[in-house]
């Protein structure tokens, strides 16, 4: 059959608006894996137990279990509690979820290692407990786990393709629609291909500027 | 006796450094350094840190290439002009003839004290099993380590480990010995027994190059001082004339600062 | 809970594991080949093995497993490679946990101690000698931790597979959630079996490491 990259430009715009929800879809579900991802690091460490061993279990379960099928049980688990989401949202609570596991992971042991004499020492002043952990601990922790939270959000850009599965329209589900339409398989996911690494590249950058300003303001 | 064999064996002497310089990009480590060792020589190197002495000792088995100059080891030249791929076979086969030690040991921490010193006579030269434990049995008396021969490095403390790294280099029975500063990162309670090995080590006429911070150490054992800075050779002589009455005034205001507080 | 249900349909799920275990120990056979061969290369002398190596890593890594994947399965016959599923599915994913592990092995091999290669050299070993007899048993036991984590992903990213219809684990979890719309139930069935892979695994890891634990 052989390859023609002639018919990719015809489609550009196409994959251009797919790569934009790409785009949406990872600062979303990156924005919610970060916030979920404190909460449950914080619910693990000093919460009551009743949400402490829950929060516990779901970040093992869901660091255990692929995103895929993270993705299946979101998407049509929420249908089966009378909750009709549409694929979008799914998918980004899907992706975000699974990446809030792993970052509350990676804050936990952020805050492990802040923890001890700064806790005192707030306490000391007089916070309370919750001041404590929320003003002082925190903060310093998400500060020191930046890099490591940055390669997640790498990870989460790339991992978003797999919402095209659910039938989320991003740059992945606008290759196939190329590509059934034009039978090409091997140029539209080539394209594709570029568009990510381009997305990746931008991330990257993005990434060590925020990591280098951060260092500055120490 | 010493004597005679040497000059027997040649007029040359042991290591000839001709002109040594380096640089780095535009830092010049080096600056022409000439230098010879008659075999059975001991020699020290003295002079603050950065003035080139670590780079110089590891220009002799080129670990650090010189950017120009010569060095030979007897009729060898060890930085001939070769291509990449000669230079490699001849440069491997130089260094079997050149033992050094390091400020830091470099034991293998994977492999036995045993292992760590057959290693290489095993590969390189070949030897049986049963040759190359007896040599590594010889090397460890003389460090006084022969009881240490089954243990892995961790094991050892930092004075053990220096002496055991001066076995490995022995054992392949090598015409120089470079010391890179071997006594810097102990505990000040276990240089002596490595001093006492490097001390026996020159009783027995091996050729030595000493990079050192201990003045004593190189005022008591060695025949001749150099005393680097800027990357030269400010003042060189035995060791009654540098440490009793050095000529350059750099010299002497390195020593006040160095022999301060020792007598 | 509908306990009747995963009773009945456990035995469908183990059969479906044991692909996913099958993909799992082929594709990661087949990335710790390209991550030594990566690895050599981007610690190689030669300028353009560096730069294949290089290229090599900020490709794979640069863009999604499945887009390779279908790159491979659906775009492969316009190239002449026709591959079955499964097929495509190993390659796919062990060239692709080839590029994280590439890296995995060269972090390992470049944190053993300069001082080591100076004085394997220094005793008149060459540049490959050095590399056999001192340097690589030494960071064969530093790359063991930083593998297994590769290898923990990789079993859970044999999931993508499920996109290319083979038939394992998570296909067959989403067969049934369809087929039953039981989400929740096919869910946890599954995900138990990918938690027990994924335990023992780590476990065998473990115990690896401390044996070969420079002592």
């Amino acid at each position: 059959m052989g390859l023609d990259f002639g018919v990719v430009p015809g489609y550009l715009g196409a994959l251009s608006v797919g790569a934009g929800w790409t785009v949406v879809i990872t600062v979303l579900a990156g924005a919610f894996s970060i916030v979920a991802g404190v909460l449950f690091a914080v619910g693990g460490l000093y919460g009551h137990p009743l949400i402490r061993y829950p929060v516990k279990a779901f970040v093992w379960l869901f660091r255990g279990t692929p995103l895929l099928l993270q993705l299946f049980l979101i998407y049509f688990g929420l249908v089966e509690i009378g909750i009709d989401l549409n694929a979008f949202v799914a998918g980004v609570i899907g992706l975000g979820l699974h990446f809030a596991a792993y970052n509350a992971d990676i804050i936990q042991a952020g805050i492990v290692a802040v923890d001890r004499g700064q806790t005192e020492a707030g306490r000391t002043l007089g916070l309370s407990r919750y001041q404590t952990v929320s003003r002082i601990v925190v903060p310093q922790a998400v500060r020191d786990v930046v890099p490591a939270l940055g390669n997640n959000m790498i990870a989460l850009l790339k991992d978003s393709a797999l919402v095209s599965v659910i039938g989320v329209a991003e740059l992945t589900l606008s290759a196939q629609l190329a590509i059934s339409k034009t039978f090409r398989p091997f140029e539209f996911y080539f394209a594709a291909a570029v568009f990510y690494y381009v997305i990746n590249l931008c991330l990257e950058a993005a990434l060590s500027r925020i990591e280098r300003r951060m260092e500055a303001a120490r | 006796m010493s004597t005679t064999e040497s000059e027997m064996a040649g007029n040359g002497p042991m290591i000839d450094v001709k002109n040594a310089a380096k640089r780095y990009g535009t830092v010049e480590v080096l600056r022409g350094i000439n230098l010879q060792v008659r075999k059975g020589e001991i020699v020290a190197v003295i002079g603050p840190s950065g003035s080139g002495k670590s780079t110089f000792l590891r220009a002799i088995n080129n670990l650090d290439p010189l950017s120009s100059g010569e060095v030979w080891l007897e009729d060898v030249q060890v930085n001939k002009p070769l291509t990449s791929y000669q230079y490699e076979r001849h440069i491997n086969r130089v260094r079997q003839d050149i033992g050094m030690v390091f400020q830091h040991f470099n034991l293998f921490p994977h492999l036995s004290v045993r292992q760590n010193i057959t290693l290489a006579p095993r590969m390189l030269k070949r030897l049986s099993k049963q040759e190359a434990d007896g040599l590594a049995e010889q090397q460890l008396r003389r460090v006084g380590l022969i009881d240490r021969i089954d243990f892995m490095p961790s094991q050892l403390s930092g004075g053990q480990k220096q002496r055991v790294a001066i076995a490995r280099a022995l054992a392949m029975q090598p015409k120089v010995m470079l010391f890179d500063e071997a006594t810097s990162a102990l505990d000040p309670e276990l240089v002596e027994e490595v001093n006492f090995v490097m001390r026996q080590l020159a009783e027995s006429h091996m050729t030595m190059i000493i990079v050192t911070h201990e003045m004593g150490f190189a005022q008591d054992v060695c025949d001749r001082v150099l005393f680097m800075d800027g990357g030269m050779v400010v003042e060189e002589g035995s060791p009654d004339v540098i440490f009793r009455n050095p000529s350059q005034e750099r010299t002497r205001s390195f020593l006040r600062k160095h022999l301060k507080g020792r007598n | 809970m509908d306990v009747e249900l995963l009773l009945r349909v456990y035995p469908f799920f183990l059969e479906a594991a044991l692909v996913t275990v099958q993909l799992s120990v082929l594709s990661i056979a087949l990335g710790l080949v390209c991550g030594a061969l990566g690895a050599s290369a981007r610690l190689s002398q030669l300028r353009i093995l560096r730069f294949v190596g290089a290229a090599y890593v900020s490709v794979i890594r640069g863009t999604p497993a499945l887009i390779q994947l279908f790159i491979l399965y659906f775009g492969g016959p316009q190239i002449g490679i026709q591959l079955d599923a499964f097929t495509a599915g190993v390659i796919g994913l062990g060239v692709n946990i080839g590029a994280y592990m590439t890296e995995t092995i060269r972090g390992a091999i470049i944190a053993v101690d300069r001082g080591q290669t100076e004085a394997a050299r220094t005793l008149g070993m060459s540049r490959g000698q050095a590399m056999r007899n001192v340097i690589l048993p030494q960071a064969l036991r530093l790359m063991i931790r930083p593998l297994g984590v590769n290898i923990n992903a990789q079993i859970k990213g044999t999931a993508l597979v499920a996109a290319i219809s083979v038939v394992e684990l998570t296909y067959t979890a989403q067969r049934y959630i369809a087929s039953t719309y039981k989400p929740f139930e096919m869910f946890l069935l599954a995900g138990m079996i990918y938690l027990v892979i994924i335990s023992a695994t780590g476990a065998a890891i473990a115990w690896l490491d401390r044996r070969v634990a420079i002592r």
